[in-house]
């Protein structure tokens, strides 16, 4: 698979002390959608700002499309938002667009092709400070897109906006994922991410703790709740077991955490062969929300 | 070139605050056209300014320029407000973004700088044309286009003034503080020069000192200096001078190459330093 953008050993020291990016190495590979996650401050928002030219980095590199062009020409080809919908106030929505064209160098065709796909054609005459956050973060996504981007980097899109707007911004980067762009999506909204994102990197105070797929994320941290009448045999029995990590207790319920994943079914006969009889089985996996705060706790 | 001034030009022309100044600006250098139908009267006995050789070929490129010039702080205000709103809107940020580099977005800015002082130039070249052909009493073309210096002058003067201004803009990102920081600029050059001229080295009104010439090399001192004030140049007023009795004022009016140099060699400075801030700062 094509890589978009290839991140190695990426550092960024802020005034001498602020060690805001610590050694952090991804690969962004064409057509998935990624999620940068990472709690307030961690340092999503200087990665993106490096590798979009706007933050210089302290050390390490990074490589867009393979490193044949470079970093203006290659943000050409890039769609981008960060933080909040940066435009013209004294300008029409129509001229923004337009004037974004001009720096990017494609047709004014696009305008009111994308102007239609985030719903403002009807507003397109009206000055950009007229707008709502919600307008002005659906025009951001517009500009993005105006050269139909290989990848589209979006730095908390839903950021301040009200249930509509939240929901309106998730359909339209729906849409374009599944026109087959490549996404980038840095956010602090963890089922947000889950909804749509393939793939994720987690990052906490400049550290990357994770890199991969959401599923194997999710899926490499099932456990087990179990119930039974006598508790303390049904303990007994499962630290017996090879497969199981650690046993914890909560609300009456034993919580079994594996170091290899075994099927119900086989762990209901185990318990069956020792004598015990149980009330409850359920096998759950961790939210993405609960898999996120383990791993970014301390 | 041409990609980057349409860009720029957008930005400055949808600005209604910027195009109201743009166009006061033209319209009062053509208030110099003006002066020419000023008449004092004494009694019966009337005086045209227009008639006592302040138009008058070559004279009247010296004047012109000089005058123009005084209007440069109207374009200064847009060149300001221009770039610390690119700051303020965040779209310096979202132009780099979009594909702009760094060096693309300072020459983008310094085109603007060089099409102000040239559309300035030009405006003050037709006008001072048009105003010398009603009133000079020499026309001959060999007088009409002698001292055209002062053309030359003039633009530079204006560049030099207007990179400064950017150069303020992308180093302190407020326009009112930028204006601010401007007069106090002016204002220390002026208070380093008194020092060291009358504190320091103890001299007097009359001559002249190391802080003459030191003088010579700040900034906006320098800009000043290309073209000489021209009132005393001035025919009227010369014969007045002499009918008081008063010592004959030999001055040198002209526009020098060291004094140019000393102007571009602080545009340079403008420029290449209004780079290196840009570029090493995260946004």
């Amino acid at each position: 698979m094509e890589t978009i953008l290839k991140i190695t050993n990426l550092n960024k020291i802020f005034n001498k002390h602020l060690h805001a990016v610590k050694n952090v190495s991804f690969e962004i590979k064409k057509g998935n959608v990624y999620g940068i996650l990472g709690p307030n401050g961690s340092g999503k928002s200087t990665t993106l700002g490096i590798v979009l030219n706007v933050v210089n980095k302290t050390s390490g590199d990074f490589e867009w499309f393979g490193g044949k062009s470079n970093t203006h020409d290659a943000l050409k080809k890039v769609g981008a938002i960060i933080e909040r919908p940066n435009f013209y106030p004294y300008m029409t929505a129509k001229e923004n667009l337009e004037l974004v064209c001009k720096i990017k160098g494609t047709s004014l065709s696009k305008v009111d092709e994308k102007l239609e796909l985030v719903g403002l054609l009807e507003r397109k005459n009206d000055k950009f400070r007229t707008y709502s956050l919600g307008m002005k973060q659906r025009l951001a996504i517009a500009s993005a897109l105006l050269n139909d981007p290989e990848i589209l980097i979006l730095d908390e899109p839903t950021n301040g906006l009200d249930p509509q707007g939240i929901r309106q911004i998730r359909d339209i980067i729906r849409i374009i994922a599944s026109q087959g762009t490549t996404i980038l999506l840095a956010s602090h909204l963890l089922d947000e991410v889950e909804k749509v994102c393939s793939h994720v990197v987690v990052l906490r105070k400049g550290e990357m703790l994770y890199q991969g797929s959401v599923h194997d994320m999710i899926e490499n941290n099932s456990f087990f709740e179990l119930k039974s009448d006598d508790k303390e045999q049904l303990k007994l029995a499962l630290q017996n077991h090879p497969s199981i990590e650690k046993i914890e207790e909560e609300e009456g319920k034993v919580l079994v955490y594996l170091k290899q994943d075994i099927a119900a079914k086989d762990l209901n006969s185990y318990l069956f062969e020792q004598k015990i009889v149980l009330e409850h089985l359920v096998k759950r996996k961790n939210s993405l929300e609960e898999q996120f705060l383990e791993l970014t706790k301390n | 070139m041409k990609r980057l001034l349409s860009i720029e030009f957008q930005k400055i022309w949808k600005n209604k605050a910027s195009r109201v100044l743009l166009l006061a600006y033209f319209v009062l250098l053509s208030s110099i056209a003006l002066v020419a139908s000023i008449k004092f009267s004494f009694g019966t006995f009337e005086i045209r300014i227009a008639d006592q050789g302040i138009f008058n070929f070559p004279y009247i490129w010296h004047f012109n320029t000089f005058v123009a010039a005084l209007f440069k702080i109207f374009l200064a205000v847009v060149i300001v407000s221009m770039m610390a709103n690119e700051y303020t809107y965040g779209t310096l940020k979202q132009n780099l973004i979009d594909g702009l580099s760094k060096k693309e977005f300072i020459y983008s800015k310094f085109l603007v700088v060089g099409s102000f002082a040239l559309a300035s130039t030009l405006f003050v070249f037709i006008m001072s044309l048009i105003l010398g052909y009603s009133f000079s009493s020499y026309t001959e073309l060999s007088i009409v286009f002698t001292d055209l210096e002062y053309l030359l002058a003039f633009f530079i003067k204006l560049f030099a003034f207007f990179s400064f201004c950017l150069f303020l803009g992308i180093l302190v990102k407020r326009s009112a503080f930028a204006l601010g920081f401007l007069t106090l600029w002016f204002i220390a050059e002026q208070i380093i020069y008194w020092i060291v001229k009358f504190v320091i080295l103890s001299g007097d009104d009359k001559h002249k000192n190391f802080g003459d010439t030191m003088i010579k090399y700040f900034p906006m001192e320098s800009m000043w200096n290309l073209s000489k004030e021209p009132v005393t140049r001035f025919n009227a007023v010369k014969t007045i001078e002499n009918a008081m009795g008063g010592a004959q004022n030999i001055k040198d009016y002209g526009v020098h190459f060291s004094e140019v140099s000393i102007v571009l060699v602080w545009t340079f400075i403008f420029i290449l330093t209004s780079y290196y801030i840009l570029k090493k700062r995260d946004l």
